[in-house]
């Protein structure tokens, strides 16, 4: 029994993440600072956010990389709309308007999908360069630094959570859109395991020509999928112009890899049908950990990229290898190690 | 006197110009057990898929239950208690098997949200009314073929079904899940659900069913009681020639035999887990089968042989010489030959064309000048293959999915031949292939040996076994714990044998 539950996926993965954080502490032990989990607090909440989109797409058996697109656009539009008309409010207009330009995206992506069904990976791919050339093209490409941005994002910004004094004297906090973070994964778990909707999409990542014989709407499910993922990667997207303080169109594109690879690495599988919210969630733990404590333990920042590839290598490779391993086990033991659980039998 | 539940009124079916169905008419009753027989393109799937309202028949009708329909939709039929396990079952392999016997039964009350409670409850009392023993937690796609079966016709259940009609239900189950299918089948009987199968194994469909019906081109041939049918009479009626199969006589002397050393041995062969001490000879031009329920570790003897899986211990000699067979590479470059269980997904490019399928072992001797591929020399090639083997298609630039099941085999067959091997070993060669090809495959295969090729079968099919082989060797748990002559066996005898004290 313990030994079925250390061989989950995801029980895989926190070993991980807590083997890589003792590691990294014990070379390094600023790692275990309130300041640096603070710091990666801050990270993993953006990605987490958009893992929680990757991660729908993926268990439906698709694949959406426009979604930096879609949240680079809702940002960055909202933000020069907003700016040029002296907006002075607070953060949920922005957030709003971010939204609904997201889920417009979205449904750009959905009509291509689910109504003409062409392949997803070619659409977004697609859309993520026309969404963001539309932004250049017709909002524009001048970027707002702190100044010229909205004095109600900014002060959002500066909004704190359990601040707390350094001991070089600086103050930091977590942010309160972790707190976003939190209400969208419990929300995302709960449709996933305890709704219709949710079970449709695993049963679309199954077998799609099952699903459709069973009756499921798979049209209708592909649509609020890719909606959204539009909607989150919108608000994602304000999200992370509002930490940074800026507005630069040419950012957030690009970091699409990280984002699925958090989800490969939780246990979605590219080929649909499987993968899980805690997964997901570590796995941005652990990206996140790469991308921004490898450097404490004094490796290069040109080495980064590399261990995120050898990570998603590994990461994928996995459940196969585990699967090798169990045979491999047996052949040699000669005996019965894993009863009728594995699908590997003397035939 | 049993209750009619479904009556079919001469329907014809036509596709542009073909004769699917042809005024075919028959009666299935409350709780019979009927079998549908016929080979490929006698109709079968057409007559079924008008029964679920798949397809209208162009004419005739459909009386269900007293309710008489010239045109039935799919939900009709379902409704109408209608339920059809197609031979790809319709599972989703990365969800529960509780999940895929209730979740169609949710989705269909419009329920949004999911209690994992009452999903299980559903799961387990529909299980219950078939008594049989599946794991309800395991993610389907790691159970085995003959569970997941039983999850479909759990699935029909649900709906209430009254006919269920399964489309060659045995094809992928050993004897023994085939027994214990049959027993569910007997008691769904009981409740007086009908069923309604097409096999293509005749001496299974003797043994379950009620009333046989038999299909050729469109048209039935012949319906009666099981009993009133042998083997020899419906696989007369089924081709329109008389089938009869005599065994094979292997003579030695004819292809010099007595001096030379065996095409194969194999000495204490062990995969352990597997098989173990395997030791057997195969001679030129003998044909040597293989048998032994599941987990006798038959096929996993073949794809050691062939390099797939190798042995881990004991020794191997290919004509006297002491060979090491650690790779695919090996054994092919020793003449050994594999033809798969799975033609499917392991024998064949399916989107291929059948040409090149044919000739895809041997493009090394279809290149011309400058070592590039000459379209010349593999048409030549292609031609004389498909001539030798008798593959019957259009055009062989035509993809081999579509093939029927007889013709796909040969072009696995000729695919291995053309590279001349010196031993095939041969993986259930006619699973899935209808009783007329059967027979020519079984010639076919005796002729090889003629020629002087070794050929190992490994099957579960006795008659098979029986009418191709001199000699069979009897597996059981990774070990050969017996040897016969064909001659001094009956079927029966290696029947009994097969099953003996298993427990």
């Amino acid at each position: 029994m313990l030994r079925k539950l250390f061989s989950q996926h995801e029980m895989i993965i926190l070993l991980i993440v807590i083997g890589l954080s003792v590691a990294i502490g014990l070379i390094n032990p600023a790692f275990f600072t309130v300041g640096n989990a603070f710091q990666l607090a801050r990270a993993a909440t953006i990605t987490g956010i958009f893992s929680m989109g990757v991660l729908i797409v993926l268990i439906s058996g698709g694949i959406d990389v426009s979604f930096t697109g879609i949240a680079i656009f809702a940002m960055y539009t909202t933000v020069t709309i907003l700016a040029n008309n002296n907006y002075e409010g607070g953060m949920l207009l922005p957030f709003v308007m971010a939204a609904a330009m997201g889920l417009g995206l979205g449904l750009v992506n959905a009509f291509f999908i689910a109504v003409f069904r062409l392949p997803t990976l070619i659409v977004t791919l697609g859309t993520l360069s026309l969404f963001r050339g539309a932004m250049l093209f017709w909002v524009g490409s001048d970027y707002f630094n702190t100044i010229e941005m909205p004095p109600g994002m900014i002060a959002y910004a500066r909004a704190q959570l359990f601040p707390y004094t350094m001991p070089n004297g600086g103050t930091t906090s977590l942010h309160p859109t972790i707190f976003i973070l939190l209400v969208l994964a419990v929300l995302v778990w709960l449709v996933l395991r305890y709704t219709m909707l949710g079970r449709s999409i695993f049963a679309i990542g199954g077998d799609r020509e099952a699903a459709e014989r069973a009756g499921f709407n798979i049209m209708g499910t592909q649509v609020i999928i890719y909606a959204f993922v539009g909607l989150i990667s919108g608000i994602g997207g304000m999200i992370v112009g509002a930490l940074f303080r800026q507005a630069n169109p040419f950012s957030i594109v690009g970091t699409e890899l990280d984002v699925i690879a958090a989800a490969v690495l939780g246990g979605a599988s590219l080929a649909g049908g499987r993968g899980s919210v805690i997964g997901t969630l570590l796995g941005v733990v652990l990206i996140t950990i790469v991308n921004n404590s490898l450097v404490l333990m004094g490796v290069p920042s040109q080495w980064q990229r590399f261990v995120v590839g050898m990570l998603i290598l590994l990461g994928t490779g996995l459940p196969l290898l585990r699967a090798k391993l169990a045979e491999w086990r047996r052949l040699r033991g000669g005996g019965a190690a894993e009863p009728a659980a594995a699908p590997v039998k003397a035939r | 006197m049993a209750e009619e539940f479904l009556r079919v009124n001469n329907i014809s079916k036509h596709f542009a110009g073909v004769r699917a169905l042809d005024n075919v008419s028959f009666v299935v009753n409350q709780g019979e057990i009927r079998c549908l027989v016929g080979e490929n393109g006698s109709g079968k799937s057409t007559l079924i898929k008008v029964i679920a309202g798949v397809y209208p028949p162009t004419s005739g009708e459909v009386t269900i239950n007293g309710q008489t329909y010239r045109s039935l939709r799919p939900i009709t039929s379902i409704q109408e208690g209608i339920q059809v396990i197609y031979q790809d079952f319709s599972l989703f392999p990365n969800l529960t098997a509780a999940e895929n016997i209730a979740l169609n039964y949710q989705l269909e009350r419009g329920k949004r949200f999911i209690n994992w409670g009452e999903v299980r409850r559903i799961a387990r009392d529909a299980i219950a009314q078939i008594d049989v023993d599946v794991d309800l937690n395991a993610i389907v796609g790691d159970l085995p073929v003959a569970d997941r079966q039983l999850i479909a016709i759990t699935r029909a259940l649900l709906h209430d079904a009254k006919l269920i009609i399964m489309d060659e239900p045995t094809t992928a189950l050993t004897q023994r899940e085939v027994e214990s299918l049959f027993r569910v089948i007997r008691g769904l009987r009981q409740k007086g659900i009908s069923i309604l199968f097409v096999s293509h194994k005749l001496s299974e469909v003797q043994s379950i069913a009620d009333t046989i019906m038999v299909l050729r081109n469109g048209k039935k041939v012949a319906d009666g009681l099981a009993s009133e049918f042998d083997l020899v009479k419906l696989a007369y009626h089924m081709t329109g020639r008389e089938i009869m199969e005599t065994g094979y006589r292997y003579n030695p002397t004819a292809h010099g035999q007595n001096g030379n050393p065996p095409l194969l041995r194999v000495n204490n062969l062990s995969l352990p887990g597997r098989f173990e001490d395997v030791s057997f000879e195969v001679r030129s031009g003998e044909i040597v089968g293989v048998t032994g329920l599941l987990g006798s570790g038959r096929t996993d003897l073949a794809l050691a042989l062939f390099g797939v899986q190798p042995a881990i211990s004991g020794e191997t000699y290919v004509n006297g010489r002491r060979v090491h067979i650690g790779s695919i590479q090996d054994a092919m470059r020793h003449g050994i030959g594999y033809v798969p269980e799975d033609r499917l997904t392991e024998g064949l490019f399916l989107a291929q064309s059948i040409g090149r399928n044919v000739v895809v072992r041997i493009i090394d001797q279809t290149l011309g000048r400058a070592g590039l591929l000459s379209s010349r020399k593999m048409t030549e090639k292609i031609r004389e293959w498909t001539k030798r083997l008798s593959i019957k298609t259009a055009d062989v630039r035509n993809a081999v999915s579509s093939l029927s099941g007889g013709n796909q085999q040969r072009v696995v067959l000729a695919k291995w031949l053309a590279a001349s091997p010196q031993i095939l070993v041969m993986n259930g060669p006619t699973v899935g292939v209808d009783v007329g090809s059967k027979m020519e495959l079984h010639e076919l295969i005796k002729e090889l040996a003629g020629q002087g090729i070794g050929i190992l079968i490994m099957s579960d099919d006795l008659p098979e076994l029986m009418n191709t082989c001199n000699r069979i060797l009897l597996m059981r748990e990774g070990r050969i714990v017996e040897e016969f002559q064909t001659t001094n066996i009956t079927e029966e005898q290696l029947n009994l044998k097969l099953t003996e004290a298993v427990e």
